[in-house]
This record gives structure tokens, C-alpha cells and sequence, in this order.
């Protein structure tokens, strides 16, 4: 499955990118999933991704939880919290 | 039915203006509040403040909150704009206002409108101090429980 993964502020940073173009396993289905799946890819997506700074997460720009499940094409957004105001 | 006016984009904000559109318009708006939140200088340890957007995402989420607090109260008029980019101490962030029949539900629509822009649109502020060194803020748990009292 092809997705679109977007990175924000600190974690944009952090990566020292904003964006990539993935190519994912099928049982990554969910959000959580692809996470972990970034994760393990090594530093520095492992420390900033599942490290202990909270990650929130968008699919196709709506709010997603960790159990928000992904399909082919989709847009994948993770970012800080967020301190707007 | 309720008036919507949201934005959010590098401009520079006018209460003033928005003030005048809340005030104005069809019927009496016995009641108006008006929200402006400013940057702070924090006796000159910030130099500058810049506000990072998701583009895609944060206008549509500023118009959903906006039409949340339209249809719980159903005020004359509401507003929310958001400045992104770089700014200055002193200069204005934020401005959210309500119009409405009474004060009790004008006061209470802008304050939640408020507490949700700060806490579900994805906008992310970073710090300069007078060296020039940049940091990210961090959000506050204040900010999501003054948010959760509206669910």
C-alpha cells in the first residue's frame, strides 16, 4: 500500500523532513501500525516517533486516533501537539 | 441562521474590523465578545513568534469549530481568525468573537470557541529570543482540560 506521510513543526525538524512517499507491508493497516513501522526504520525515526514525546496524527487532514485505519493513496500527517491561540 | 467569518493565513489581524462585522448586520446583537490573543515579549526574553500551519487542515478545522459553536448556541454572528507566519511582540495572534441576543451565550460561544482553536487546530508556535535562538512550545495540559469542559 502507497501512502503520503507529512511531518510538522518539531518533528518536521526533528527528521530533517517534511514529507515521503512510502511503500507498506499489508498488515500495516492502521495508524499505529505505520508508526511503529517508521519507527523501526532507526534514528532518528525511532526516537522522534516512538519516543516519549506525545505524536498526534491526521489521515486525509482529519483528526486520527492510533487505531484509524489507512487505505491505498492516503494522506498520513504526524505532528506535536498543537499550541495554536 | 448563524453568520460565519473564519481565516487564516500571514496577514496582519484587525479586531477593529472584526468588532464592526460582529456589531453589525441583520437584527440586534445585544451582546458582542470579542477574544484578541496578542504576543507576549516576557520581559524581552522573546524576540519574535511564529506559527506553523497545516494548511489543508487548519482552515477546515477553524470553519468546523466555528459552525460547532454556531449550532450549540445559535448566535447572530461568529468569528475566528488566525495569523500564521512570523510576528511580533505586542502584535495580534488570534481574534474570535460572537454576536448575540444576550451576553450569558456570547460570553460563553466565544469562550469555547477560543478553548477549541487553541486545542484542535493544527498550528504549532515556536519562540525567538534575542540571540536568535528558536525553540517549539510546548502545549499545556490548562489548555486541553479548559478545552474538555465544552464536550
Amino acid at each position: 500500500m502507497k501512502l503520503h506521510v507529512l511531518y510538522f513543526a518539531g518533528l518536521r525538524e526533528a527528521l530533517g523532513l517534511e514529507s515521503e512517499q512510502v511503500e507498506v507491508p499489508q498488515e500495516v493497516a492502521d495508524v499505529a501500525a505505520l508508526k511503529a513501522w517508521l519507527a523501526d526504520r532507526g534514528e532518528p525515526w525511532g526516537e522522534a516517533l516512538a519516543g516519549p514525546r506525545p505524536v498526534l496524527s491526521a489521515v486525509n487532514e482529519e483528526m486520527a486516533g492510533e487505531s484509524t485505519t489507512l487505505g491505498e493513496g492516503d494522506t498520513v500527517a504526524f505532528f506535536p501537539p498543537v499550541t495554536g491561540g | 441562521m448563524t453568520e460565519i467569518e473564519t481565516r487564516i493565513d500571514e496577514q496582519p489581524l484587525e479586531p477593529g474590523q472584526a468588532w464592526q462585522w460582529l456589531a453589525g448586520g441583520q437584527g440586534i446583537a445585544g451582546a458582542v465578545v470579542v477574544f484578541t490573543g496578542q504576543v507576549r515579549d516576557e520581559q524581552g526574553a522573546v524576540d519574535g513568534l511564529f506559527l506553523e500551519q497545516y494548511p489543508a487542515m487548519s482552515a477546515r478545522a477553524l470553519q468546523e469549530i466555528a459552525r460547532e459553536v454556531a449550532g450549540r448556541w445559535s448566535p447572530l454572528r461568529v468569528l475566528a481568525q488566525h495569523r500564521t507566519g512570523w510576528m511580533a511582540p505586542g502584535e495580534t495572534i488570534v481574534v474570535v468573537g460572537v454576536s448575540a441576543a444576550h451576553r450569558g451565550e456570547a460570553f460563553e460561544a466565544c469562550e469555547c470557541l477560543m478553548d477549541r482553536v487553541k486545542t484542535e487546530v493544527p498550528l504549532w508556535k515556536k519562540v525567538r529570543d534575542p540571540q536568535g535562538r528558536e525553540d517549539w512550545i510546548e502545549a499545556r495540559e490548562r489548555d486541553l482540560k479548559a478545552a474538555a469542559r465544552w464536550w
